[in-house]
């Protein structure tokens, strides 16, 4: 068996949030350097502070200042930070309940080693020098010894309250696209379109999935099809995509390729955006180098019959 | 209208560190083929197919759908899918069969980690505002929960080496494990936690069939009658809970119906020692119990099959006479978060 296809697959995104009224003092009170909590119908403090109660589901809107000083109530050495993380340097991850608050919240302790740590621990927050009213405006935490540290006076009142953040995220795989895809591409190289017949209603898939969405079997004939086919259905594309060097608009379709019982899709080219239609007979453009098509263009044959592939639209 | 509902069949892969040579349907296939040859059954017999797995696990959008080639899904079928643990898709076919709109459902569930890095992968999962853009990773959240219960005197490490190192031995037996024997209790992951206390990391898929009533017994000699199910949640902000502890796994117990007799076998789905002992506590399972049979989590933990495979492993004692009254236990999220109790039985012999 040839070896099996493997990419990079970099998945990022940077989801913007817009915050609620509590979120929105929580995290703009961060960038002014003041904690806020939010105190429940029972009288307690959450920091960080929620919009529900996560006991009685009561809305929650009073805000409260709380120290930036606490009380480790949990943590745990980290010896290999990873990335994103928020100190590159060995660090603790701690859970801290700031003096005035009845909950803990979660961050970063900067501590010469294990040792150096323990439950019941006083802290202080070190606040980033660049704040922008986010969970990171607070750097991480780090040891302190004294008792709790006086409050601003300051409330909800800031001018220029923060309506959403960015969380930014990157996730990286390897992508491999298993057995029957990898011989799919691997042919498609040779400039040849090789799909997979199941073998218990006989139907030929293109691209294979190694799979017969039909009979739940799997596949593994391998039957060359096309190269030409009928255009079963198609788009016009008006809009250009970004990174894309096609003019708009053009023309995307089904395709069934000669002896294919699934349609695939691709672009047509060479000829008009408008007379692009269904039964039209094509072929693929190869261009030098290519792992695939470039695109499909007419073979100058008659159009098929609608008979001949109305079972794949 | 009360139906009874029970577990016929169940089939799981291997679990295999990677599984480069298969797309998500070529693994799940076989798994899907073995558990309908044990009953007998042609996927265009099945009333209802419910199906758990995760897109972020896959790195690509309705990953899903392409899982449901393997199952015959043309013409259309009855279909749903949670993008969980498949635990929680059986807590849906069962929902539905008891509509009586369906007599039978299949369940499924797969994860394939070894494309990404789970660690960073779960991060994901975590509430966006405050937590998830400190890239909090699942072990770090988990030695946060073992350093508190080692505080407060429930564990200490020996303890916790002993629970991986129990389970390790014990799946000995299970050939679909992917840690089985002596395993070094290793470094620290992230401290209190060694390698030896957290979960290898797997692809793998399971599925079960469920049968309601009559068509139960006539698909299996001695049906795991599904006595109760519940699922419950914990609130998200880890530092609102005692993370020693787990209410939401002793109420869905509870609603469950699993303290009203003893249970004889448990299925944990703990992917950490330390979780154990939170949940032998919340549960109230003592030595008289047996747990985690099969290896447990520590030995082999599919993202997104390994609650379902505690159901089919609970159930299939069950078939084989093994088990009269079974527990089976799933989770999803940090410090389990969310937690799942099934409580199965079979008839007296
Ligand atoms: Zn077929």
């Amino acid at each position: 068996m040839p070896e099996i296809l493997k990419a990079p697959l970099v998945v990022e995104f940077p989801f913007t949030r817009s915050l609620g009224p509590v979120q929105s003092a929580f995290l703009t009170g961060l960038r002014e350097r003041v904690v806020l909590g939010v105190t429940t119908t029972d009288g307690r403090t959450l920091v960080p502070p929620v919009e529900y109660d996560p006991v009685t589901a009561d809305d929650l809107r009073d805000l409260v200042e709380v120290a930036p000083t606490g009380t480790v109530t949990t943590w745990a050495w980290n010896h290999a930070p990873r990335r994103g993380q928020p100190l590159t340097t060995p660090f603790a991850w701690v859970l801290v309940r700031l003096d005035g608050a009845d909950t803990a919240l979660l961050h970063a302790l900067d501590a010469p080693g294990p040792d150096a740590v323990h439950t019941g621990l006083r802290v202080r927050i070190r606040w980033a020098e660049e704040r922008t009213g986010a969970i990171t405006d607070i750097a991480c935490f780090e040891p302190y010894d004294g008792g709790p540290a006086r409050l601003t006076g300051s409330t909800d009142e800031f001018a220029d309250p923060v309506g959403g953040i960015v969380a930014t995220a990157r996730l990286d795989y390897t992508y491999s696209p298993g057995r029957a895809q990898t011989a799919y591409i691997n042919s498609l190289a040779d400039r040849r379109t090789v799909g997979e017949r199941c073998p218990s209603c006989r139907k030929v898939y293109v691209p294979p999935r190694g799979a017969c969405p039909t009979c739940g079997v799997p596949t593994a004939e391998q039957v060359e099809v096309g190269p030409r086919g009928t255009v079963t259905t198609f788009c016009i594309v008006n809009i250009k995509a970004r990174n894309l060097d096609i003019e708009v608009p053009y023309v995307y379709a089904h395709i069934a390729l000669d002896g294919a019982d699934l349609a695939l899709h691709a672009r047509i080219g060479g000829i008009p955006y408008d007379q692009v239609r269904m039964g039209l007979r094509v072929e693929p453009v190869w261009t030098d180098g290519a792992r695939y098509p470039d695109h499909y263009r007419p073979t100058g044959e008659p159009d098929a019959d609608y008979d001949a592939y109305k079972e794949l639209l | 209208m009360t139906r009874d509902i029970a577990v016929v069949a169940f089939a799981q892969t291997d679990v295999l560190r990677t599984t480069d040579e298969l797309s998500e349907v070529e693994m799940l296939m076989p798994v899907l083929h073995s558990v309908l040859d044990r009953t007998g059954l042609k996927t265009a017999d099945i009333g209802f197919t419910c199906s758990g797995s995760s897109d972020y696990l896959a790195g690509r959008a309705f990953s899903f759908t392409l899982a449901l080639d393997g199952v015959g899904a043309w013409p259309p079928i009855a279909e749903s899918h949670v993008e969980m643990d498949g635990a929680w898709a059986l807590y849906e076919a069962w929902t539905k069969l008891l509509t009586g709109d369906a007599d039978t459902a299949l369940v499924y569930s797969y994860g394939k980690s070894s494309g990404g890095s789970l660690r960073d992968v779960l991060t994901r999962q975590l509430d966006p505002y405050y937590v998830a853009p400190l890239w909090p990773d699942s072990v770090a959240l988990a030695a946060l929960q073992a350093q508190a219960l080692i505080d407060a005197g429930d564990t200490d490490e020996s303890a916790l080496a002993a629970i991986g190192a129990r389970s390790r031995r014990v799946a000995t037996l299970n050939s679909h494990a992917q840690l089985r024997g002596s395993v070094p209790q290793g470094d620290y992951v992230v401290r209190p936690l060694r390698t030896g206390d957290c979960p290898p990391v797997g692809d793998g898929a399971a599925a079960v069939i469920l049968a309601a009533g009559e068509r139960a017994r006539e698909l299996c000699s001695r049906p795991a009658w599904i006595r109760g199910i519940d699922h419950r949640i914990e609130a998200h902000t880890l530092g609102v809970r005692d993370l020693t502890d787990s209410p939401s796994t002793r109420l869905a117990a509870e609603r469950a119906g699993a303290f009203e007799r003893p249970v004889d076998t448990a299925e944990l789905h703990a992917p950490f020692s330390a979780q154990e002992v939170v949940l032998r506590k919340a549960l109230r399972l003592d030595d008289s119990v047996r747990v985690n049979l099969s290896g447990g989590a520590l030995a082999a933990n599919p993202m997104m099959a390994a609650g379902l495979v505690r159901v089919g492993e609970a159930a299939a004692r069950i078939h084989r006479g093994e088990s009269d009254r079974a527990l089976a236990h799933a989770t999803s999220g940090p410090c389990l978060q969310q937690n799942l109790v099934a409580v199965l039985e079979g008839e007296p012999r």
